[in-house]
């Protein structure tokens, strides 16, 4: 370890770290009024009995993410991967331990500062403005992301207020925004899973080119494939805890096993999104 | 809770001590952590365009589904001043104490409901944008002031249509109209303080956002809107010290003292003493004791 630290720059430093949400108005009193006063009233030491519930989302997870690595998040749905990252972001707080970091960590996702009622046009400014971008870096790639997103491919919708688009158009449009910009920390959350089979290819090279501008880029991701194409460390969350830690293929193989042994266990909860994702992220041979 | 699976033994992980110390050698700072107060106004200058964009954004999307669109920027106002016009002038009678009684009521509608939807936008400015508060970085007062800026944009269409009623009523234009200009930026500065505070404990507790229309109603009623603050003088049963607070109250003042600069029978001796001082003060007060308050629990918002 001591030898990578003197060649290797550490981007994010995660050390210990324990995050916890809190849910109101569920369990005792079900969010009944009296529930609801009785939280107000004894804040903290009726927490439990008010009905407060305390859900332990990421448990000791500790690594260390170095400059130039793609670094691959996998893990059956709630297990934590999304909430690790956003914490990462500094979006959330750590219950305990800490998150160090190297520049500002950004999410890729721009969703939340788009409006509908605009047209895809004035989107792409506000996008490209929420995201922290000058008026004229917006001015200079407005049509790198507006060829980039294929929208006007169809005819001259960027024009159109956004509640006209297509699902699919829409979602383009907003990695489009989101992917405009350069990152030190590049966070991922299941965005590649956007648009069709050409646009998917389009964001995957996207991607790799962020990488090599970005310090370090994180990947949720259920698509095994397009984990194996990006990353080649793989950081593996189970029930909050990191199960495993390692280069891509030594972990998507456990993970693998452990996602097709699944039905004889019984306890476990298998979700639907990955049942069918098994066979064929197995069946694509292994790169060497 | 930890029904552990068949956990394998954890990746070689370091020690506590050695990852703070690696974190501290290659000078990796805490993530989200709250900057110091002159780096927070240097970040939330940088996002100045953002600020407006947002601002104008939110104006436009309002009404873009309505048929009249845009028009209604103007319709809102002037069919909330014909409201207290049918209540106030014609079914109570308010009118007969106070001259261009019209002018008089459509100047203190509209300068309240600046103040009052700024209030309002301000209380749901983080708890109703939690979406982007969990998505992006920027400095979260960017929120409450896009909002106040927003109803400073309202406002401006409505003082448009309150000239059209001004010059209807045969108020005469006057030099003293250049007055509106610092009373406007005084009240902004107000309303975007307040906002801010508002914003922090409305983030906290949402449920600010329920009880905020009866406090404003409130306030609205005892803000000399729809009548003469002046006039209650001339009972005379109300201790000096409640017609002193209700003369300075902020909205008041900055009712007034646009009364004073547009119509031309509202005269200065129906202000209260030092109006101007009183103005400024409000506005220093509520803006930068709102902006360090809000500031204060810049790392909160949108937790937990």
């Amino acid at each position: 370890m001591a030898d990578n630290a003197n060649e290797q720059i550490p981007t994010v430093v995660a050390d210990n770290v324990d995050i916890v949400y809190r849910v109101n108005g569920t369990g005792a009193g079900r969010g009944s009024a009296t529930a609801a006063l009785n939280r107000i009233l004894r804040r903290k030491q009726a927490e439990q009995a008010a009905g407060v519930r305390k859900v332990h989302a990421v448990k000791k997870v500790s690594f260390i993410a170095y400059k130039g690595e793609a670094i691959g998040l996998i893990g059956t749905n709630g297990s934590g991967k999304s909430t690790l990252l956003k914490a990462v972001a500094g979006l959330l707080p750590v219950e305990n331990g800490h998150i160090y970091t190297h520049g500002q960590p950004s999410l890729l996702g721009v969703n939340a500062a788009l409006m509908n009622d605009l047209t895809g046009e004035r989107n792409v400014y506000l996008g490209g403005l929420a995201m922290g971008m000058s008026r004229e870096q917006v001015k200079e790639r407005y049509q790198d992301i507006v060829d980039f997103s294929g929208i006007n491919e169809k005819g001259d919708f960027i024009t159109l207020p956004m509640r006209t688009y297509s699902s699919g158009m829409a979602a383009r449009l907003r990695f489009s925004i989101a992917a405009a910009k350069d990152h030190d920390v590049l966070l991922i959350d299941e965005a590649l899973a956007t648009g069709d089979r050409k646009f998917q290819v389009r964001s995957e090279e996207r991607i790799r080119e962020l990488r090599q501008h970005a310090g370090t880029v994180f990947l949720v991701s259920h698509n095994n494939k397009s984990i194996r194409d990006t990353c080649e460390r793989v950081l593996w969350l189970e029930r909050g805890e990191l199960r495993m830690d390692g280069p891509t293929e030594d972990v998507l193989k456990e993970y693998e096993a452990f996602t097709g042994d699944k039905s004889d266990k019984t306890a476990k909860k298998t979700t639907p999104k990955q049942t069918p994702a098994k066979p064929e992220a197995s069946k694509v041979p292994l790169p060497s | 809770m930890s029904q552990v699976l068949h956990t394998p033994p954890p990746t070689q992980v370091p020690a506590d001590d050695d990852l703070a110390a690696l974190a501290a050698r290659h000078g990796l700072s805490v993530s989200g952590a709250r900057p110091s107060l002159p780096e927070y106004v240097r970040q939330l200058w940088a996002r100045r365009h953002f600020i407006t964009a947002f601002a104008t954004a939110k104006l436009t999307a309002q009404y873009s589904q309505a048929k009249l669109g845009q028009v209604w920027q103007v319709m809102t106002p002037l069919l909330n001043a014909a409201v207290y016009y049918f209540i106030f002038g014609v079914l109570l009678g308010t009118k007969q104490h106070v001259p261009d009684y019209i002018p008089f009521l459509v100047t203190g509608v509209f300068i309240w409901t600046f103040t009052q939807s700024s209030i309002m936008a301000g209380t749901r400015a983080i708890s109703g944008n939690l979406g982007l508060v969990r998505a992006l970085h920027f400095p979260r007062a960017a929120l409450p002031i896009s909002f106040a800026l927003q109803q400073l944009q309202q406002l401006l269409f409505s003082m448009g249509a309150l000239i059209v009623i001004l010059l209807c009523f045969g108020v005469p234009v006057a030099a003293s109209w250049l007055l509106a200009i610092p009373a406007l930026i005084l009240q902004s500065t107000f309303n975007t303080g307040v906002s801010m505070i508002m914003a922090r404990m409305g983030a906290k507790t949402p449920d600010i956002a329920q009880l905020m229309p009866f406090v404003l109603r409130t306030w609205m009623y005892v803000s000399g809107v729809m009548w003469s603050i002046g006039k209650l003088t001339k009972k005379d049963h109300l201790p000096h010290i409640v017609f002193v607070l209700l003369e300075n109250n902020p909205a008041a003042v900055y009712i007034d003292l646009m009364r004073f600069a547009l119509i031309d029978s509202f005269h200065s001796k129906q202000l209260p003493p030092h109006v101007w001082a009183v103005a400024a003060g409000w506005a220093l007060l509520a803006g930068i004791g709102g902006f360090i308050y809000f500031w204060k629990a810049e790392e909160t918002y949108g937790r937990g």
